[in-house]
Parts: structure tokens; sequence; C-alpha cells
């Protein structure tokens, strides 16, 4: 098919599978779903909406953003999870934010701390309850930095008054007790979650920790989560580029580092989505610069060195230069080893707020060609970013429904599919090779130059394995 | 960075913080049980072309949605309705309405199971006014059945909200119960059960016993669906015209007990013959179920039976010396736990540290009137409504040689330095122990599989020379 007939088919495609909604909400749909062509540079995708009621949408809510993202891989910190044991027990332990610190004395990541609120608390308030439990979590952990309240729906709803238990066992404790109000009900998605955690960070801890003289090469990596492993190994670059990074938000991460966000020369942003607002409050209170960087993939990699670099002085560049010859040869030979396997291979991916469009250049390198992509939670300023880096034909959703995804995919026809745990086995059973985008599937780190060949590997053996072959029965037609 | 360890790691496993630990009287840390639409939503999923809908926020939905599909590695659907900040205010009724019409036009289902998150609880929603609406408003056709549980989060657990929903399917589905109508068969409800293999097991006891029966709900084939290269929404699950003549079941018996007991309170006041049993874990509790099952049928235990009973206390015998005076700790759901510590207490296994956390005053009391009953339960203690960092605690000062739940449960054994044998929801860590029965016969040899090679594993990996051996 030529450019011009694919992007007709998909749009084609487009219409089609919107032809099962009822009125109202096709046209709320319709929206949020484009074929990019060579008229919309900048097609107008809707974002940032209320999901349909009743469709199957991947999105959680503003809990899920505030504390599975942003505040859980803080890990000297007590995160409560206050109000019933669902949320919290559901965000225990599965988002891979690998923190390192000895477990239960300085590192908390692996827990769940719950108010486990009961019918009681419910109609007589929590609060009293709150306090309580943050005496008893100092008596328990000693060591613990601070404690975070990260509310749950029905504290909201009740009318309690977390804020001010927080500022008075805060001078009870002598230590930080941050409230975030991330009530799952507030917003549309996990992104209001990572504003609001973002807000609580500025208000409650930012600038408030012991001063410290910025080193003239100190930087900080910010939306970088350590999922596998992923924030090591950006740093591992970096610092060998002769930069120090002196904080990570968050990925095994401290209460300081959140502290002196805004201690130093430089901030790389690479989830933007969910950590620009902190980002832009530490340029605009402090003067701190930030810069977007993306280390998928060894092309993208080095033009973000290179960036980088050019921020600071020669000795930076000089380094830069010889961290991109370093590894020049062992990525091209990963890419010898992949390329031929995977070359021509077509993908779509359907994820949170950042890697729809910074992951594609990795598969690029690989030969692969992203053929339609899609985020949970983005913003039109996400989508503006995103868009230029496609190539014409491709198909962009937003909040992509069940149905429509399974739809576009069986038209489209991919070899591949990168999405979440919720859609990972329906493809699977569609005999369709799948990886986990979030969670790297368990594998990872996909960061850097040591997340490249993992990630190569990983598409190659979804791709490749022989166990699709094995789906028909040789008796079945 | 100056680092000022305050205490150590030493100090967690003293007894002086257990002490400090088993104070504490708000704060819960890693507890063993979810919240109740989790419950709902899997007890929904084993009936025919139905669609769980949760009412309340879509975040919740994600999560239930994402914790089933990691336990069972897959699809798991459900819709939401998607309420947000302005559904606080005004209530949650155009969502409910305007989610039912899109998720039937999308998947037209044969029943819709509507259960509720937090939100809708504590705002007061009223589904069944809601319900009303929607159908008056031609939302959805007249005679689309709707199930509906309320399912707070604050009261009980996911064991709750499971009943509640069954309750609720049985009450929607199910036409009144006529005398002169009564079927001929046994409805066996599993109870919170995330074995598809226990389903296939109780399967195919019943028709070795030639049971007429239904298997309500029945999520095997949902939640451990082929993979024959296209993808269905609804595989499987228990058929909708028996659901329809639930109440005129000959009789109903209940796999597990403290998972049920809405649904069963509901059944005997419609009249239904009810019977419960505890869950069919080890020798006798299954030798229990095929006797309720004999009951009903009226006829003798096929010979088929005896013998494969007989190879499960071969299969005993053979490896008792493994598992006796073995300490042991579990911890997990009421009814798997009543199970699993009768089969370690047949193994002449010790059960010494037992942790529920979400216990009730009847389990308790039936979980310590067995180990009274028992020379192997003399050391064991009940905790009930402790959780996993309690049990840490006691692993650490009193020591067993194995812990037995789920996932959760390895940061505690790690630290104790034993062996976690995974029984339990969720196992997110290990590959298909859900398509291996822990109930019946052949549930004795699996987990005597797990418990004796999990040992003998542990031996070879920390023997030295001379007593690395071929034999053990
Ligand atoms: S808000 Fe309530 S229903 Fe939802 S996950 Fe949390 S505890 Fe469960
Ligand atoms: S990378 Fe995506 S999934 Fe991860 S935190 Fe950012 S938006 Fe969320």
């Amino acid at each position: 098919m030529s450019t011009k007939e694919t992007i007709e088919f998909r749009k084609q495609v487009v219409e089609e599978v919107l032809e099962v909604y009822p009125e109202k909400a096709k046209k709320n749909r319709r929206q949020h779903i484009a074929v990019k062509d060579s008229e919309c540079a900048s097609c107008a995708v809707k974002s940032n909406a209320k999901t349909v009621p009743g469709i199957m949408t991947a999105r959680g809510c503003a809990y899920a953003g505030a504390k599975g993202v942003v505040w859980g891989p803080v890990k000297d910190v007590v995160h409560i999870s206050h109000g019933p044991v669902g949320c919290g027990y559901y965000s225990w332990g599965n988002r891979r934010n690998l923190a390192d610190g000895e477990i239960g004395v300085d590192n908390f990541v692996p827990f769940l701390f719950t108010s486990d609120f009961q019918e009681s608390d419910i109609i007589y308030g929590g609060d009293k309850k709150l306090e309580k439990i943050i005496d008893e979590v100092v008596g328990l952990f000693p060591n613990a930095k601070g404690v975070s309240v990260l509310s749950e729906c029905p504290v909201g709803l009740i009318g309690d008054d977390i804020e001010s238990v927080a500022r008075r066992m805060s001078e009870k404790i002598e230590l930080p007790v941050i409230p975030v109000r991330c009530e799952g009900f507030r917003g549309i998605s996990q992104s209001l979650g990572h504003h609001i955690a973002n807000d609580a960070i500025r208000d409650h801890l930012l600038g408030k920790g012991p001063a410290r003289e910025i080193g003239p090469y100190d930087i900080g990596i910010i939306g970088d989560y350590n999922i596998g492993g992923d924030a090591w190994a950006s740093k591992k670059i970096l610092e060998e580029m002769g930069l120090k990074v002196v904080n990570i938000w968050t990925g095994d991460s401290t209460l300081e580092m959140l502290q002196n966000g805004h201690l130093v020369k430089l901030n790389l942003i690479h989830c933007f989505r969910s950590m620009n607002y902190i980002a832009k409050h530490m340029e605009e209170t402090y003067g701190t610069p930030w810069i977007e960087f993306n280390f998928f993939g060894p092309t993208k990699i080095k033009e973000s060195i290179l960036k980088i670099a050019a921020q600071f002085d020669d000795y930076i560049m000089e380094k830069a230069l010889k961290v991109i010859e370093k590894y020049a040869a062992p990525m091209q030979k990963v890419i010898d080893t992949y390329r031929p396997r995977l070359e021509g291979k077509s993908v779509m991916l359907y994820v949170g707020g950042l890697r729809p469009r910074h992951i594609v250049g990795a598969y690029e390198d690989l030969g692969m060609e992203v053929i339609g992509t899609g985020y949970e939670f983005a913003h039109n300023e996400d989508y503006e970013k995103t868009i230029p880096a496609l190539k014409e034909g491709t198909l962009i959703y937003d909040d992509v429904t069940a149905l429509e995804l399974e739809e576009f995919v069986k038209k489209l026809k991919p070899d591949l599919v990168g999405s979440g745990i919720k859609e990972k086995y329906v493809f699977e059973k569609m005999g369709l090779p799948f990886r986990q985008m979030h969670s790297w599937d368990y594998s990872g780190p996909y960061h850097g130059y040591e997340g490249f060949p993992i990630f190569a590997r990983d598409m190659d053996m979804a791709i490749n394995s022989p166990t699709w072959k094995s789906i028909k029965a040789p008796w079945t037609k | 960075m100056e680092t000022c360890t305050k205490v150590t790691k030493e100090w967690l496993n003293t007894q002086e913080y257990r002490e400090k630990n088993f104070a504490r009287e708000k704060l819960v840390i890693n507890p063993a049980k979810a919240c109740q639409p989790l419950g709902a939503l899997l007890c929904a999923l084993g009936i025919e072309a139905s669609l769980p809908f949760v009412h309340g926020s879509q975040g919740c939905a994600a999560y239930f949605r994402s914790t089933l599909s990691r336990h069972y590695r897959e699809p798991v659907a459900a819709v939401s309705d998607s309420m947000t900040e302005d559904s606080a205010v005004f209530g949650g009724q155009s969502n409910l309405i305007e989610g039912l019409k899109n998720a039937n036009a999308l998947y037209s289902p044969k029943v819709i199971a509507m259960f509720t998150s937090c939100m809708a609880e504590v705002i007061g929603d009223d589904i069944n006014a809601y319900l009303g609406n929607a159908k008056e408003q031609e939302a959805i056709p007249k005679d689309l059945p709707v199930a509906l549980a309320n399912t707070p989060s604050f009261k009980g657990s996911h064991i709750t909200g499971y009943d509640t929903m069954l309750k609720g399917l049985i009450e929607c589905l199910a036409t009144p119960r006529q005398e002169d109508k009564i079927n001929n068969r046994l409805y066996v409800v599993p109870g919170f059960d995330t074995y598809t293999a226990n389903l296939r097991e109780y399967k195919r006891l019943l028709k070795v016993m030639d049971a007429p029966y239904t298997l309500l709900p029945d999520q095997s084939d949902v939640l451990d669906a082929p993979n024959l290269g296209t993808y269905e929404l609804y595989p499987g699950g228990t058929p909708i015209t028996e659901m329809n003549d639930a109440l005129n079941a000959a009789s109903f018996l209940f796999a597990q007990t403290y998972s049920t007991p809405t649904t069963r309170k509901y059944l005997a006041g419609m009249e239904v013959p009810v019977e419960v049993i505890s869950m069919p874990i080890g020798v006798e509790k299954t030798d229990k179920f095929i006797e309720a099952v004999a009951k009903f049928t009226g006829k003798e235990v096929p010979e088929e039976i005896t013998i494969e009973r007989g190879r499960s206390i071969d299969a005993m015998t053979d490896s008792h010396q493994y598992i006796h005076g073995k300490k042991f700790a579990l911890f997990g759901d009421p009814d798997v736990l009543i199970g699993v510590v009768s089969f370690l207490l047949e193994m002449g296994g010790e059960p010494v540290h037992i942790v529920c956390t979400n216990s009730t005053p009847l389990f308790k009391k039936a979980m310590e009137s067995m180990l009274a009953s028992s020379p192997y339960g003399q050391t064991a203690t009940l905790y009930a409504g402790k959780d996993l960092w309690h049990l840490r605690s006691l692993l650490v000062t009193e020591p067993v040689d194995m812990l037995i739940g789920d996932s959760h449960g390895k940061w505690a054994a790690r630290d104790a330095n034993i062996p976690l044998v995974r029984i339990g929801f969720p196992i997110t860590d290990r590959v298909n122990l859900h398509r291996y029965p822990i109930v019946g016969y052949s549930g004795v040899i699996n987990m005597i599989t797990m418990i004796v090679n999990t040992f003998l594993e542990e031996k070879d990996r920390t023997s030295t020379d001379p007593y690395f051996e071929m034999m053990r």
C-alpha cells in the first residue's frame, strides 16, 4: 500500500470500529483518534478528558498517580495509604520501582502501610486514627525520614482534615508529615494524581532541607522511576560523562532528594507528563533549568548525551564524546544481532504518559516501525511532542478503549503489541507477540546503554518465540 | 550524605521489637486481605457471558483487573462507570445509566454483574433505584438482567464481596423456587477459590460420582482459557439456564464456609436445602466432600474414588517423614487455612503461627478447636486480625521451617531465611500454580510434592559435600 492508501485504509478502520458505539459515545471517542496525514502536522487528538462510562478503560486514578508513581519510590519515607485496604493492597509491590536500602530500616518501598478503614471510621472520621497511626509508625520505624499520607476516595468524601493532622503530627514527631489529597475521584486519570503529588512535594519539602553547596556538575534526574533499575542505568551514563547525579525523582529516592531537587545545575526530565509541574516550578522559583532527554535506544541516547553535554563545559563535552564512542561498538553489535531478525516488523503501543513517544526511536534502531500509538493519560502538550516523531499513516489513539485497541490491532495486524497487564493476555490469546511496557514484563532495565541490549533481546524473544507457531493444532483447518 | 542509622535490622528481629509490633493498635502493615469488590469481580467472572460492572471509580476497576490478571496470567474483563468529582456531588446516577448503555452496546452481555467501589458507597448511591431508572429510560433492555451487590470496602474483605455478589447473581437470575419444579442437580459453590484446577477437580469428582451438578460460579474456562488464536470475551462460566434454575436446586453444597454465609442464609430463606463443608483440602476434608456428594446421589462411592484416595494415602505414607515434626507458619484466607492446617496435621506437621487478617469469630473457634483436637496442633497459635508484619516478628523470634501463603509472604520468609511454599492468592511470582488443584485427593499429592520437594531442594542447596547424597 502507498502511504496515501495506508492513511485512507486506517481512517476507514477508525470509522468501522466506532460503529459499535451509541451516538454520544461515538461522538466523544471520534475526537480521541486520528491518523497522521500530511495535512495534520499536529493532528488534534483530544486528550485529558473524562473517560466514557461503561467502556473498558485502562486508566487508573489520582491515587495511583500520586502513590504508585510519584511517592511510592521515595524509600526512606513511610507512605500511609489512608482509607480502606484495597487501593493500598493493589498498589503494593507491583510497580517494580526498585530501591536499594535495608528493608524495614531505611527502605520502605516493599511495604503496604494502611489505615484499613472500617465502617466506624467512615461514620466518625479517620483523623484520630491517623494520628495514632503516625505515632505507631515512628515507634516501629525510627529511621523513617518522614511520613506521607495518601488519601483514598472515602477520606475526601467524609470531610476529614488530614492537613491539620499532618501539621500537628509533624510538630510532634519532628519530621515532615505530608498530606497528599489524591482521592481517586479527583480528576479523570492518574494524571491529576501526579500533579497533586508534585504540588505536595513543592509545598512540604522542596527548599526545606539542609542547605548544600551545588557542585559544578551536579544534576538531578526527574521522572525516572527506576523500573527494573532504569534510573541506575541512566545514572551510569551521566556519571561516565562526568556529571554527578545527586537527585532522582522518584526512583530509589530519599526524602532529602525531594528537599534539594533545586540544588543542582540542571534537571533532566524523562517522564515529562508526571513531573513537568515540579520541574517548571523549580525553574520559576529557584532558576534551576531543566531539559528533556530520552535514554531509549542508542540514537536517542546519543542525541540526548550531546544535548545534555552542551549545557556544560568542554570537559563534559569531551567526556560525553568518549562515552558515545565507547558504546558505539557494543550497541552496533546489538543492532547487528537483532536487526536482521526484527527489520520491518511493526509495533502498536499503548502506554502511560511518556513511552508512547519516547520509545519509538529504540524500535527504529532495531529497524521496526511504530504504526499505532497512544497514551492513557497524556495532555495536548504530549501529543504535540509526539506527532512530529511519527510516520505518516500512524494511528493515534487517546485513552483507547479495550475494544478499540482489539479491533485496531486485528485490522492493522502489527507484529508486536506493547501495552499493560490488562491488555497482555487478550493479545496473546490472539496469537500476537506482546510485551508489557509499564513493567518491562518483569525484565529491564530498558534505559541507557545497559538497557538497550535487554530491550532488543526482549522484543526479539517476543516476536520470534517458537511458541506462537504451536497455536494451531495440525488437525484444525 | 550522612546516614545516621539509629536502628538496625537486628533490632527488628528482637523480642523487644515483637512486643512493640504487637502493641500496635491502628496501623496495619502488609495485610493479607484485599477489598470486597475484587471478590465480587471474581465471582461475576464465573457466570456465562456475564460482564462485571464497577459502579464507582475507574481506578478501582483497573486495580482489580490488574491484580487478577497477574495471578492467573489471563485477561480479566470489567467495565466501570468512571465516576469523578461531580458524581461525588450529584451522585453517580448519570454515569451508571450511560455506563450501562455503552457497556451493553459494546459487549452484549447476558447478565451485567454490578458492584460498588468505596466512592459510591460513601455517598450512598442507591444502585437499585438507579437501575430502575436506567431501564425506565431504555438505556438497556428491560429484560437484560443486572445483578446488584453493595460491596463497601470498609467492611469485610474480598471474600465478603464474593459472597454478596453471588447472592446478587442468584437473586437476579433465578426464578422463584417451585416445589413441583425441583431439578435433580446438586449446586456446588466453590467459594473464593483462585485455583482454576480446583474447580475442574470438583467437576471431575462430581462426574466420577455420577452426580448431576452445577458448579456455581465456575471461572475455570474463563481464567484458564485455551490459546486457540482468538480472544473470547466470554469463554465459559455457569450456564445462564442453570442460574435461572438455581433456586430449584435439589440441594446446594458449599465447599467453603467463611466466604459464603450471606448466600447460604439467603438460600435457606428461600427454602433451598443447603449443606456446607470445609474446603476439601487434605484427606479428611476431602472425605467429607465425597460423603456429602454420595449422600446427595444416594449411591455408593465408586471404587475409582476409593482407589484415588488410596493413591493419595500412599503418597502421604511415602513421604510423611519429610513433614512430620516440621514446624510451619501459615497465612491466608480462613477457608484455605482451615484446609491446609488440617492437611498438615494429618501429615504430622506442626503448625506454629497461623495469621489470618480477615478472620472471623466463627473461624477462630473452628480453627482453635481443630488445633486442640490434634496432638500436632498443640504448639499452634492463631493470630486473628494480624498482618504480615506481625508474622515477620513471629518468624524471626520463634523460628519455623517453612512459611505457607501467597506471594506477599516472600519478604518475611526471606528475612527469616526459610522457604515459602505458595498456596493462596495472589501468586504473582511463580507460574501455573493455579493449574494444579489443592483440593481433593489429587490436591493432597500436589501439596506433598510442593512442600516436600521444597524441603529437599533446600537440603541439597545447603548441604556440604559429605552430606550431599543421591538419596533423600
Ligand atoms: S477505593 Fe475502595 S473499592 Fe476502590 S480499591 Fe480502594 S478500597 Fe477498594
Ligand atoms: S513513564 Fe508512563 S507509565 Fe511511567 S510514570 Fe510516566 S506516564 Fe506513568
